[in-house]
């Protein structure tokens, strides 16, 4: 019971990190290795807002700085976003190992950055008082008010983004241009626009999920790279181009990894999950859910 | 023909993932401050070598400092032999290769008297033959996993009998019988779990739980839960780095608190307090050699300074002090030995003594190793340790643990 509480928290945080990046990977086709960063860039935003709450305000409002810090991390990565784009990834869109390497190198000046401003160690973040503490249930089970949050957090992140996506205008013109940019175009999109947009809210889910990893996880320049690899898993897992896939592909590492990890130690069970993810890739190459449309058949 | 770019772009990815995380770390090689040109005669020039980039800096740096500052000051106060101290920097890049190599050119082409440096015991292992090769010194100031002796390096940090045994026979008689092991995954937590389940079977122990969590690992829900039902009186946590952040914070969620299940870390000091916070690691355990609020004459004075040099935020740490020490005792030895000659500076270290920020310490002449105290303290709310236990007199290093019948087979082994 506990162990499956714990497979969906796992799971939810993955979804969370992998999240922004079924957007701008799965939609938009880019490899976009800084998306660890954008996580350290949410991150580091919760710690500035955190500070800057225990510097003006008064002791009693300190605990709400965590609900300032959600959209602070979103807007702040969500410019970062913006920018990256159009500085650098609109001049890359269908050369995937030149994005790779030019968003490898804005990982690595981000990182610098952090560092100069930051300093190298890690910093801390205190959680809410809020957030402390968990259900007791039957069995002298702790579910920690944290990982519910994060949960809920995901839910909350996947339902906006269904209603955005899928019930917005501007999401369906996000749609048609991924669907079919050439005649997006022809009907009078400004694909150009609908590009920066969708990756910079990509971006700025990125930056929820840092925020919200400051909960449970150190907060350090480096911490992108701890996250992107399971990130870009959890995409091709799913299938790339459909966010229900991210979910399953979330789900699906998400549990495997904790009952594996149960069953053996940490280390082997990161290697039998990611020996079944291969496994099932040579399997169905595509993915657990895969796009069916025809403009990709060829 | 698209979707193969695709597929092979995801692969691409993957690949080149695993080579750059191996290269990602000499990313920014620092340019080598080479101040020291002349051999007039009046100058002493010294190598510090310690990664000053990489993941690794965040540590080494601070150890640097406390060794330039020990330069400064015995600068200040006229030098060794009559001559001034010349230290040459270089950067290890948080990467061993480059720490031989490095050590090799500190070496050869600088002609240095002796090389101050290294963290991990990666680097050590790496450094070793040059040294060995080359005929030289080096002083090593962290604490290590024990089985070895060079005749080539002085070790200023703790061996295994002077942290990690002691500590645990602390444990054992203040704080359960129940051991719960939980380590990264690499030398130094496998190395050092090896010898306290020995321990623990002669010692009257129970070993309820053995972990080990790949380096940077950050989800411990399942290792928590394992915890949870092992239900262990005490956990010896041999995590480094990232790890311990996600780990303390975890335990808090999950509602143990360090009054429930005693925790003692041996790789978390003040640095990493404050990176990790103090909030969930107040009243957890650290075993080590000096604390910053360690009350001596010398380590007031230590702190002081330091602060009053590098600024009034940073902290003093075991590893700063074991660095610092290695200066002093090096000097001290230069001057009783009247010379710079690796093989009289060596004979002249033997049984050294010196009043040292951590109490007094000695070398050991047989080993290389120092005689050193041995302290428990406990993680206070302002990010400090209080000291709660000490061994007294300063602890005979015996790093291959000689002196006790249960760890025969563990030196034979090596």
């Amino acid at each position: 019971m506990l162990q499956l509480f714990n497979g969906i928290s796992v799971s939810s945080i993955l979804l969370l990190i992998a999240l922004g990046l079924a957007i701008t990977f799965g939609l938009m086709k880019v490899i976009n290795m800084a998306h660890g960063e954008l996580i350290m860039i949410g991150a580091y935003t919760a710690y500035v807002v955190q500070n800057l709450f225990a510097a003006y305000l008064p002791d009693a409002a300190f605990g709400w700085y965590f609900a300032l810090a959600i959209p602070a991390s979103f807007a702040v990565a969500f410019a970062f976003g913006l920018v990256l784009e159009m500085g650098l990834i609109r001049f890359l869109y269908g050369r995937p190992l030149d994005s790779l390497l030019a968003t490898w190198g804005v990982g690595l000046v981000l990182q610098q950055i952090a560092r100069s401003l930051f300093g190298a160690p890690n910093v801390g973040v205190t959680s809410p008082e809020w957030l402390n503490g968990g259900i007791t249930a039957f069995g002298g089970a702790v579910f920690p008010y944290k990982r519910l949050f994060i949960i809920g957090l995901v839910l909350v992140c996947l339902f906006v983004m269904y209603l955005y996506i899928y019930r917005s205008h501007s999401g369906r013109r996000m749609r048609a241009v991924m669907q079919n940019r050439e005649m997006a175009a022809c009907l009078g999109i400004s694909t150009r626009s609908v590009d920066a947009v969708t990756f910079a809210i990509g971006s700025g889910i990125a930056g929820i999920a840092g925020c919200a990893l400051t909960l449970i996880g150190p907060i350090g320049p480096s911490i992108g790279t701890y996250y992107i690899v399971d990130a870009f898993m959890v995409v091709v897992l799913g299938g790339v181009g459909k966010l229900v896939g991210t979910v399953f592909g979330a789900l699906g590492i998400g549990l495997s990894n904790t009952l594996f990890e149960y069953w053996t130690t940490a280390s082997l069970g990161k290697v039998l999950v990611f020996l079944c993810i291969v496994a099932f890739l040579q399997w169905k190459p595509m993915g657990l859910v895969a796009m069916r449309s025809r403009s990709l058949d060829n | 023909m698209r979707k193969n770019v695709w597929k092979s772009g995801v692969f691409v990815l993957l690949a080149s993932m695993l080579v750059l995380a191996g290269c990602g770390k000499n990313e920014n090689k620092a340019a080598s401050t080479n101040e020291a040109e002349s051999d007039s005669g009046n100058e002493i020039k010294v190598g510090i070598l310690h990664s000053l980039s990489g993941t690794m800096a965040i540590s080494e740096v601070s150890v640097k400092d406390a060794e330039m500052m020990a330069i400064d000051e015995i600068n200040a106060k006229g030098g060794v032999l009559g001559k001034k101290l010349v230290p040459v920097v270089e950067d290890g890049a948080s990467d061993w290769p480059t720490f031989a190599e490095k050590a090799r050119k500190l070496i050869s082409e600088d002609e240095v008297a002796t090389v101050f440096g290294g963290w991990t015991s990666s680097s050590r292992k790496a450094m070793l033959p040059v040294f060995e090769e080359l005929k030289s010194l080096l002083w090593y100031p962290v604490q290590y996993e024990g089985l070895e002796q060079s005749p080539n390096i002085m070790y200023t940090g703790a061996t295994t009998n002077q942290q990690i045994v002691p500590a645990v026979s602390w444990l054992l008689e203040n704080h359960g019988k129940r051991f719960f092991l939980l380590g990264s995954d690499y030398v130094f937590p496998r190395t050092a779990n090896k010898i306290i389940k020995e321990q623990l079977k002669v010692e009257s122990g129970e070993l309820v739980g053995e972990e080990y969590t790949p380096l940077g690992h950050t989800d411990y829900a399942t290792v928590i839960a394992k915890i949870k039902e092992a239900k262990p009186d005490v956990i010896f946590n041999t995590l480094n780095g990232d790890s311990n952040v996600a780990f303390f914070k975890q335990m808090k969620d999950a509602g143990i608190s360090p009054k429930d299940i005693t925790t003692l870390s041996v790789s978390v000091a003040e640095e990493e307090i404050r990176g990790i916070g103090v909030d969930v690691l107040a009243g957890t355990y650290a075993a080590w050699n000096y604390y910053q609020t360690t009350d001596t004459p010398a380590n007031k004075t230590f702190v002081e300074n330091y602060k009053k040099k590098y600024g009034a935020d940073r902290v003093t740490a075991d590893p700063i002090e074991a660095g610092y020490d290695a200066v002093y005792l090096w000097a001290a030895a230069v001057e009783k030995a009247g010379s710079t000659d690796v093989e009289k500076v060596k004979e002249a270290a033997k049984e050294l003594e010196w009043d040292a920020p951590e109490g007094k310490v000695k070398i050991d002449g047989e080993t290389q190793h120092l005689y050193k105290t041995v302290r428990i303290g406990e993680v206070q709310s302002d990010g400090q340790f209080k000291e709660v236990w000490n061994s007294g007199d300063p602890v005979k290093p015996d790093p291959y643990l000689k002196g006790y019948t249960w760890a025969a087979s563990l030196s034979e082994s090596k």
